[in-house]
């Protein structure tokens, strides 16, 4: 696969690197990104969730909220982060993180990287649901510029859960659906064999959502993907990041929260 | 004429669709006048049937009172999606038809009570109740009227969820809706949410979940993630009542359960309590 170039690579190739084990994860971003990081943990309601991390970040000397899924690396970080499944107290936390970056002034970027948000019994009793939908509404009038960083795997409503924002960036090959590729076979063709073919036709890569206006900015990755060159994929992100805060700083707060709401209304208007 | 033969005079009665509905609930014949006198509640066991959106638009409105706003937005068809049974346009084409309705919600004006206000009524029998771009649009535009109108916003879901066919857009319509209704809040208005069965995935997770009060009919199925998925990830069984209007109660999201017959009276009720 990573012999293709970019240009043969199909949107099944695209979910493989999406989902690579090295790809750069929340904690890569976190070591290569940041000058500063100050871990904020807990949603004041019931718990940590290790699945979604957050803190004070510094960026290039810009000083932000980062906010992101977090995939383990090997079976025991995993094990540890649920595979980057939030449940609904890390939805919480990230609201929390949010509120106090409106608070003292200082931009959100997140970073998602998820399969979807946890398909658990103890998610639904604590609200799994409720806690995504608080965050769409919630982060649809923060008073504070958003960057959103779709970095791997974009899944479903656990990824929109820390994804409404003014800007919204997606890696060269990330992917970002409303279903998975195999959830979408069995249930539309019943056979989860036709994974590859789903994955097509959902359109769920970068220059596919480019095109229907979902995501405002495609971030190179180098060949073969970030995982064969992290230094360097990160890099590509700070730039994209930085050049989109000093934009977004510019705009009256007011201003930003219409052109938000702008923004999602003319999603699905064709 | 042995003891266990019927006399003659009694036909044997068989029950035809015509007089009688079978309860989905308790799988009792039910004379199907009564039945649909009670909007399709089971006067035996309390069942509470699906409505489609005009049912429950003539169960919930004062008569003559609803008019129906933006009945031009229909889906779009943003991936040209097929699947191996076909394309999603046509099925689409092929519901409008069936249904009478151009997407999986029916919104308007109409009076509860007298009280005017904005309404959204999802249609289970619409691909599902799914989500679409066209889905996602009414409600914006509900939401809209209702701040122009200062009026209370009502929504009551029936929906498995996202619409797939529509893949990512789809995906965005949670957001756009929710963008929708936290403008009608800080209008100050109240907004409504009637969560019925079924009422889960995308939309559970999206404007359903976010009323000033979350309301419930009886048993109603309501939740994120499907019991199968679920028991798949955790390996054990789900007990019954996992997912139901009532054990969401118990867990502190939904504000009250409403049977079918008591939901016009008991809307009017808390929006006279909102100052209308």
């Amino acid at each position: 696969m990573a012999k293709k170039t970019q240009q043969k690579l199909t949107p099944w190739d695209i979910v493989q690197i999406a989902r690579h084990a090295e790809r750069p994860n929340i904690k890569d971003y976190i070591r290569l990104l940041c000058e500063d990081f100050v871990e904020l943990h807990g949603d004041r309601l019931f718990g940590d969730d290790r699945g979604m991390i957050g803190g004070f970040a510094t960026i290039g000397g810009e000083k932000v909220m980062l906010i992101g899924h977090r995939k383990g690396r090997g079976v025991e970080e995993n094990i540890e982060v649920n595979f980057g499944m939030a449940s609904p107290e890390g939805y919480r936390k990230a609201m929390r993180l949010m509120r106090l970056a409106e608070k003292y002034g200082i931009p959100v970027v997140t970073f998602v990287d998820t399969p979807g948000a946890y398909p658990g019994s103890e998610a639904e009793a604590r609200g799994q649901a409720e806690a995504i939908a608080h965050n769409l509404e919630f982060m649809s009038t923060l008073k504070t510029p958003i960057v959103v960083v779709i970095s791997g795997e974009g899944g479903s409503g656990g990824a929109l859960g820390i994804a409404v924002g003014d800007r919204i960036l997606m890696l060269q090959n990330a992917v970002y659906s409303v279903i998975s590729p195999e959830g979408c076979a069995s249930i539309l063709w019943r056979d989860g064999t036709k994974a590859a073919l789903a994955a097509e036709t959902l359109k769920i890569t970068a220059d596919s959502l480019k095109g229907l206006n979902i995501i405002d900015e495609i971030v190179p990755e180098p060949e073969g993907g970030a995982h064969t060159d992290a230094a360097a994929a990160v890099a590509a992100v700070k730039k994209a990041v930085l050049a989109n805060l000093a934009v977004l700083k510019k705009i009256p707060l007011d201003k930003l929260v219409e052109q938000r709401y702008a923004k999602f209304s003319a999603m699905g208007r064709f | 004429m042995s003891w266990f033969e019927k006399p003659a005079e009694a036909p044997a009665r068989v029950p035809t669709e015509a007089i009688w509905v079978v309860c989905s609930g308790c799988k009792a014949y039910i004379a199907k006048d009564a039945w649909r006198a009670a909007d399709k509640v089971c006067p035996r066991c309390n069942y509470h049937d699906r409505l489609s959106c005009r049912e429950r638009v003539a169960s919930l409105t004062d008569a003559g009172s609803f008019q129906e706003l933006n009945a031009d937005v229909s889906f779009n068809y943003p991936l040209k999606f097929t699947d191996s049974s076909g394309a999603y346009a046509d099925k689409a084409k092929a519901t409008i038809a069936k249904t009478g309705v151009g997407e999986a919600i029916l919104t308007g004006t109409g009076a509860i009570d007298k009280i005017p206000v904005v309404l959204g009524v999802m249609d289970f029998k619409f691909l599902g109740g799914s989500l679409g771009s066209g889905t996602g649009e009414r409600i914006l535009l509900a939401a809209e009227k209702a701040i122009a109108l200062k009026r209370p916003l009502i929504i009551v879901s029936a929906s498995g969820g996202a619409r797939m066919h529509e893949g990512i857009v789809s995906l965005m319509q949670m957001a756009k809706t929710c963008a929708a209704i936290a403008r009608v809040k800080e209008a100050g208005l109240p907004y409504l949410s009637i969560l019925t069965d079924p009422t889960t995935g995308g939309v559970s997770a999206s404007y359903a979940m976010v009323g000033d009060l979350n309301i419930a009919e009886p048993k109603a199925l309501i939740g994120f993630a499907g019991r199968r998925v679920i028991e798949q990830t955790i390996k054990q069984k789900l007990p019954d009542d996992f997912q139901t209007a009532e054990y969401t109660l118990a867990h502190g999201f939904v504000d009250h359960i409403v049977p079918r017959k008591e939901l016009k009276a008991f809307l009017a009720n808390i929006l006279r309590y909102a100052g209308f």
